[in-house]
């Protein structure tokens, strides 16, 4: 049990809840100063969370080179595509 | 396909110098959860879009929010999925006793979830706050409400998981099922990562 916690896993999940933290930080209290700025940060750290989420919580890192690729290009576009469209609202 | 404990396939996977890349679940598993993950990607740009139309308003809805229940039901499903990754290891590993308490404790942060989301519905709800108020709130509605089926199926496949976890033995193809509807979940937790800030924290 100890070995099961006791794994990279557990220091990635320690990771995203310190992301999570860090982005409900920087939303609410806008501790980079400028609205953009910190919206930007937020999104960024999204975008790190969800490759987390996939290459170690879904295991992609294990993954054919196929899957794992399909997936790393749909947080790049889609972190782009939404970064693109928020600015374009500013 | 013959009945085995899992420990011979999964601990090689995890041994640096006999690895083989593996896909997790079924392959035809990934068409939906990427196709899925490609449905919310358009609703995020559309939302975006409006969002760029009426910045004002869109800010002035959102101070409604309460970015607690959000960043909360963050904290919830990161934890489910730990404890999702952690079912599935111990079944790998043999640790027959620790995989189906894993799934359950998944399941509660669901429903914690769940709960914290009902709550988040209802004092909208009995402030007025409808989807036909403006774009943003009939866009909250649209993304959480999404989202929240897509969970409620999560923890269906997470009881599965549990049934499945105690059995003695399972099969290939009956892990494969287990890894497959692991993923599913992390699917729903990865697209509340997105959600949450685009929704209660991007101003």
């Amino acid at each position: 049990m100890t070995e099961l916690l006791r794994h990279r896993i557990t220091a990635v999940w320690s990771l995203l809840i310190a992301a999570t933290l860090l982005s409900w930080w920087l939303g609410t209290d806008h501790g980079l100063g400028s609205n953009t700025a910190a919206t930007l940060a937020v999104i960024a750290v999204a975008f790190f969370k969800v490759r987390c989420i996939g290459l170690y919580f879904m295991e992609l890192r294990h993954a054919p080179i196929a899957l794992r690729l399909v997936f790393e290009g749909y947080v790049v576009v889609v972190c782009g595509v939404v970064i693109g469209l928020y600015l374009s609202g500013q | 396909m013959s009945e085995l404990v899992l420990e011979t396939p999964v601990e090689r996977a995890e041994t640096p110098a006999r690895r083989v890349r593996h896909v997790p679940g079924e392959e035809g598993l990934w068409v939906l959860l990427f196709g899925d993950m490609l449905v919310f990607a358009l609703l995020f740009g559309v939302f975006l879009r409006y969002r760029a139309q009426d910045p004002a308003l869109f800010r002035a809805s959102q101070g409604a929010l309460n970015t607690t229940f959000g960043a909360v039901n963050t904290l919830l499903l990161l934890s489910s999925s730990l404890c999702v990754v952690t079912g599935v290891r111990a079944l790998r590993h043999g640790v027959s006793r620790v995989a189906p308490a894993a799934f359950a404790v998944a399941f509660a942060c669901g429903a914690g979830f769940v709960f914290n989301k009902y709550l988040e519905y209802s004092d909208k709800l009995s402030h007025g706050i409808k989807p036909a108020t403006n774009d943003f709130w009939m866009y909250f509605y649209v993304l959480t409400g999404l989202h929240l089926f897509h969970l409620l199926l999560g923890m269906a496949v997470l009881v599965f998981c549990f049934v499945s976890a105690r059995k003695p033995a399972l099969s290939e193809r009956r892990f494969a099922f287990v890894e497959g509807g692991a993923c599913f979940w992390h699917m729903v937790d990865l697209l509340w990562v997105v959600i949450f800030p685009l929704l209660y924290l991007v101003s």
